[in-house]
């Protein structure tokens, strides 16, 4: 019996149709998925705090309001991929309690410092960037509620990566002063923006199963290429030093070549080390703590509501 | 009148932007992540009118001043918002609470801005009318959560009713030039919105069952830049990158 259901679930994964919440799927693959979406919805809701922490010191009126409306974009993110994340029989507690507690992860580009402003630019250039990257090839993924969040998210991820491009063009183009600031934030941000595609495939844990099940149509090697291809023009065009003096346009590979990254830093941000960890998952603890009268003033009235009109 | 009108319409801008910041502190602090998305709608809506009127108040002005000349290099004596917007964002039930006065002061206090003979005011008034209804009913409905919830948010909810309330009267003060505006059909005579706001806040609050303060105090003094010590603070934050490269694009 079982053995059917899983040759039909195989058979609807290789003929490209979506598998659905009521459909049967093996333990692994909800596992994998649940993994998977949460740390993205995860990492939208931290993703919040470091350029949130830029709100109230934007310089202009103008990149205020663009810069609420973005922190604003990726809850929503958040809030759209804990739901889908919900349709695999978890709940949002249960998300929160593991994220708390560090058994589930997050990006792990959140844990570098948003030190100045440039770095808000930056971050919406290469990382909403290199997110884009995955997620167009993520539009692909075998599951639904999970390949439909993505069509949506991109879209606004498209946006914030101009706007973040758009803010360095301006300090690039601008005084000493703001050229310096954006060089320094490209220069501090290209590196973790590379390692946000994961460790090379061959040292890569997930890849084999998640590409067999369709979960990732891309392995991490290939998505970096194409994140490296699209950065150097762009690199050019600001007219700032490329962080990597290693990259250089391939015309046999029709690729960028690019130097090595630095695999013990990846692997110490990854294990907690780096300079905002503590400080991220803190943050997200006390800010929920404070919150815990809140949600129970709620319960308790809707409880009480409920009752009044059932009387 | 134009520099009058300039004036006002900075007012206006200075209590849009101050609450507006104060509202974007919440950002990945709320109570749960809808929070956090509704109270960065709220602040967007608050910076957008603090845009607004600074903007007309630079167009105004006509001496190659922008929106920005106006939240960034104005210092805090120079600053002319009313008291009750700069206090700090305090727990949720200070930030909803405060949100409840203002809202229902707004509520009152736009419909009869948006009929201004001045149609840039006008205009600016009834666009955030809409916004305000959206606003009131949030402030609203989290005060009936609070006083009809447990017993601490009860707790929390009076005791940011007792620290707001001396700085509820300077909303409905009019100083000099106020009062010629309102009388020119250009401002608003606030003073003649506070029976109904009392009316509103009271039946809102009855219904919650929470308590109007009865004695009464008053705090004043923002329109003339004499204000409490956290807007210096709030200033110093908001203003620091700005000033710390004057004169550039951004
Ligand atoms: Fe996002
Ligand atoms: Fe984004």
């Amino acid at each position: 019996m079982s053995e059917d259901l899983e040759a039909k679930f195989l058979r609807k994964i290789e003929g490209e149709e979506k598998i659905e919440p009521k459909d049967w799927m093996p333990d692994g693959y909800c596992k994998n998925l649940i993994r998977q979406i949460s740390q993205h919805a995860h990492s939208e809701v931290i993703g919040m705090q470091p350029e949130g922490n830029w709100i109230t010191r934007a310089p202009s009126l103008r990149r205020k309001a663009v810069l609420l409306a973005k922190v604003q974009d990726e809850g929503g993110h958040g809030l759209y991929l804990y739901s889908a994340t919900e349709t695999l029989g978890i709940s949002r507690d249960e998300m929160i309690h593991a994220l708390q507690t560090g058994e589930a992860k997050y990006a792990s580009i959140f844990n570098y410092p948003a030190q100045t402003w440039a770095d808000v630019g930056a971050i919406g250039w290469l990382v909403d960037g290199a997110a884009i990257v995955n997620q167009v090839s993520l539009q692909r993924t075998s599951y639904g509620p999970y390949a439909r969040g993505m069509v949506r998210i991109c879209k606004e991820e498209s946006f914030h990566q101009r706007q973040g491009y758009e803010l360095m063009l301006v300090l690039a183009r601008g005084s000493d002063d703001q050229k310096a600031l954006a060089q320094d934030a490209l220069n501090r941000f290209y590196w973790p923006s590379l390692m946000m595609f994961g460790p090379h495939d061959a040292e890569s844990a997930h890849t084999a199963k998640s590409m067999q099940w369709k979960i990732k149509r891309q392995s991490n090697d290939e998505l970096r290429q194409k994140f490296i291809d699209q950065t150097a023009p762009q690199i050019d065009f600001l007219g700032l030093d490329h962080p990597d003096p290693e990259c250089k346009w391939n015309e046999e590979r029709g690729h960028y070549d690019n130097g090595e990254i630095d695999w013990d830093e990846f692997y110490d941000v990854i294990n907690g080390n780096g300079h905002c960890n503590r400080q991220r998952i803190e943050h997200h603890v006390r800010a929920h703590r404070e919150g815990e009268w809140v949600r129970a003033a709620m319960q308790t009235y809707e409880a009480r509501k409920k009752k009044a009109k059932a009387a | 009148m134009k520099a009058k009108i300039l004036e006002y319409s900075t007012r206006l801008g200075d209590d849009s932007l101050v609450l507006g910041h104060r509202l974007s502190e919440w950002c990945s602090n709320a109570p749960f992540l809808e929070e956090d998305l509704a109270l960065i709608n709220v602040a967007l809506d608050y910076i957008g009118r603090a845009r607004m009127f600074y903007g007309y108040a630079a167009e105004l002005s006509a001496d190659g001043r922008n929106e920005d000349d106006f939240a960034f290099m104005r210092d805090q004596r120079e600053f002319s918002n009313l008291l009750i917007h700069e206090l700090p964002k305090g727990d949720f039930a200070f930030t909803m609470l405060r949100q409840l006065f203002i809202d229902l002061f707004n509520s009152l206090f736009l419909p009869r801005l948006a009929e201004s003979s001045d149609k840039t005011l006008a205009a600016i008034a009834a666009k955030a009318i809409k916004e305000t209804r959206y606003h009131l009913r949030r402030s609203h409905e989290w005060t009936l959560r609070f006083g009809l919830g447990t017993d601490e948010s009860r707790e929390r909810a009076q005791r940011a009713i007792d620290q707001l309330w001396g700085y509820t009267h300077e909303m409905f003060d009019l100083d000099a030039l106020e009062s010629e505006l309102a009388e020119a059909g250009i401002g608003v005579d606030s003073g003649a919105l506070k029976t109904e706001w009392e009316q509103q806040v009271s039946a809102i609050l009855t219904e919650a069952e929470l308590e109007q303060p009865g004695e009464q105090w008053a705090v004043k003094g923002g329109r003339e830049g004499y204000h409490t010590e956290n807007l210096g603070q709030l200033l110093n934050e908001m203003q620091s990158v700005h000033r710390a490269y004057p004169g550039l694009e951004w």
